[in-house]
């Protein structure tokens, strides 16, 4: 995932927020909450970082029990 | 207070990614044996005992294998599941550093799941201890069966599957079921399996072996599981379910409610009757419900019942809702935004990859662990309990004994041989101490024996 798109992504998804949400307390829930996805979102980046297809297709164990 | 003994037993998968460019291929034989050389020394077979009474080996395939020490509390239980994680986590990071010695750089990756890319299964298997006078293995095994094949709606770990029936599942291990009663493990598997080694007294105690269940890395859906599972069974052994749930067909039934993840499928009864995985669950609920009020309570089966009611109206609402407790909803809802967000096809290598990573065991690289430690997901324990189970076995088992025992071997102390059932002690002079009840914590002759070192 290109970092552009990522960074598209959130600056969309806050101002949607700013406008949907007028109670600030919600929105700071809100934020949090966006804030705990992207990160998560981030970290899954991370974890796929090398080549997934070799990886997916290295991944062959004798059956078990 | 009603109790039982209950043990885990998991196979992990296993595999090592040479470093790009520098390190060379080492095979999953080779893995599994660098993980296994911190804990045994030159050409023993690789199968030990730990100081916490569980046992570590390599199982059929390959796979490194850990099974928990008898528990007789399923929250203990759930502790010492996840004990295991983490003891073979701290042995991967070792056997990196080993690799790296000898000339392979790598890094391993272990996965408690059941499936690997060409679709090979391994297993996790359960362990119930029962009293074998109680109830016949025929009626045993006919009011189990309709509970195995609907339970998963709650126990199944998620599956990414390419097909036009869409593209998850709930179970990785359901497919691979193939008969109503087996004693198979390889091959033919059953819903029952008919394994009975008790390691005890075989008058007394069978080993119910359940091989139909999915691994699980959500501490709730391994504490539901079981737990479960636990009261289903004294309900059996007290001749308390009068209701007949048996179905028309059992195995096509588990394929079934396994492939529709609205959880709404009808399935027949022999009866006649229609009922989906849920009304079939709550029946089970509502008559482990009336069993428990004549019964005295204790605290971890109230824990049971409420969480099961909890999931049962979930589920019934929206199973996708219970995106912080059950396995699959956890992992498709993660696979499900990364998608999502990241513009990707259901069919990418990504995908795939993610529906393993979400297995891994190694906390820095598991999508499951990343939800964790956000607070994404329910949990039963804290990591106190887990810690503590890496290295004390349970109070109130033979397990107890064992753990002693092997942390005198390991001390020097003593020189001797360990099995579930047995401590051979070889020096000073040899002895066998047999246990031949597992709820049993001490042998009171063996004890004074030990304590005397």
């Amino acid at each position: 995932m290109p970092r552009e798109k990522q960074q598209e992504y959130r600056d969309h998804h806050i101002n949607e927020n700013e406008e949907i949400q007028p109670n600030s307390e919600i929105k700071d829930n809100v934020d949090d909450l966006t804030d705990d996805l992207d990160a998560l979102l981030d970290e899954i980046d991370e974890i796929l970082e090398e080549d997934s297809e070799e990886f997916v297709e290295n991944f062959i164990q004798r059956g078990g029990q | 207070m009603h109790r039982r003994i209950y043990g885990l037993e998991t196979e992990y998968g296993i595999i090592c990614t040479p470093d790009k460019n520098r390190g060379k291929k080492l095979t999953v034989q080779n893995v599994v044996m660098y993980l296994f050389r911190e804990i045994i020394s030159g050409r023993m077979y690789p199968d030990v005992f730990l100081e916490n009474g569980a046992r570590f080996y390599q199982d059929i395939g390959c796979h490194p294998e850990y099974a928990t020490p008898e528990c007789d509390d399923v929250i203990e239980l759930v502790a010492h599941d996840k004990a295991g994680e983490r003891i073979v986590t701290r042995l991967a990071t070792t056997a990196e550093r080993r690799m790296r010695a000898d000339g392979f750089r790598g890094r391993i990756s272990i996965f408690k799941n059941n499936l690997d890319t060409v679709g090979n299964t391994y297993g996790c298997h359960e362990n119930y201890l029962m009293e074998r006078e109680k109830v016949s293995f025929r009626q045993l095994a006919s009011q189990l069966i309709p509970f195995f094949v609907t339970r998963q709606i709650y126990t199944g770990a998620g599956k990414i599957k390419r097909s036009d029936q869409g593209f998850y599942e709930i179970s990785q291990r359901a497919q691979h079921i193939r008969e109503e009663i087996s004693i198979a493990t390889t091959t033919a598997r059953g819903i029952i399996n008919t394994r009975d080694e008790p390691h005890a007294d075989r008058e007394k105690y069978r080993r119910l072996h359940v091989i139909v269940g999915d691994s699980n890395m959500s501490e709730f859906s391994t504490f539901l599981k079981v737990g479960t599972t636990g009261i289903i069974l004294r309900m059996i052994e007290d001749h308390f379910i009068t209701e007949r749930f048996a179905l028309r067909n059992s195995v096509q039934a588990i394929h079934e409610i396994s492939e529709d993840i609205s959880c709404k499928r009808l399935i027949e009864l022999e009866n006649g009757k229609r009922l989906s995985a849920i009304e079939l669950q709550w029946l089970y609920f509502e008559c482990a419900k009336r069993y428990l009020a004549q019964e005295e309570s204790d605290p971890t089966t109230d824990e049971i019942m409420t969480r099961w009611e909890y999931v049962m109206n979930g589920l019934e609402k929206d199973p996708l809702q219970l995106d912080r407790e059950l396995d699959w909803v956890i992992k498709r809802k993660w696979i499900e935004t990364y998608v999502k967000h990241r513009s990707l096809d259901w069919n990418s290598a990504e995908v795939r990859r993610l529906d393993l990573e979400y297995h891994n065991i190694r906390q820095d690289t598991s999508v499951y662990y990343k939800a964790e430690k956000r607070g994404l997901t329910e949990r039963i324990l804290d990591d106190t309990q887990i810690r503590r189970a890496m290295h004390s076995p349970p109070e109130r088992t033979r397990a107890k004994f064992r753990g002693r025992f092997i942390k005198l071997v390991n001390n020097g102390k003593v020189l001797c041989g360990v099995n579930w059932s047995y401590i051979q002690l070889y020096e000073p002079y040899q002895k066998l101490y047999l246990s031949t009840d597992p709820l049993e914590p001490e042998f009171e002759e063996a004890s004074r024996m030990i304590y005397s070192i």
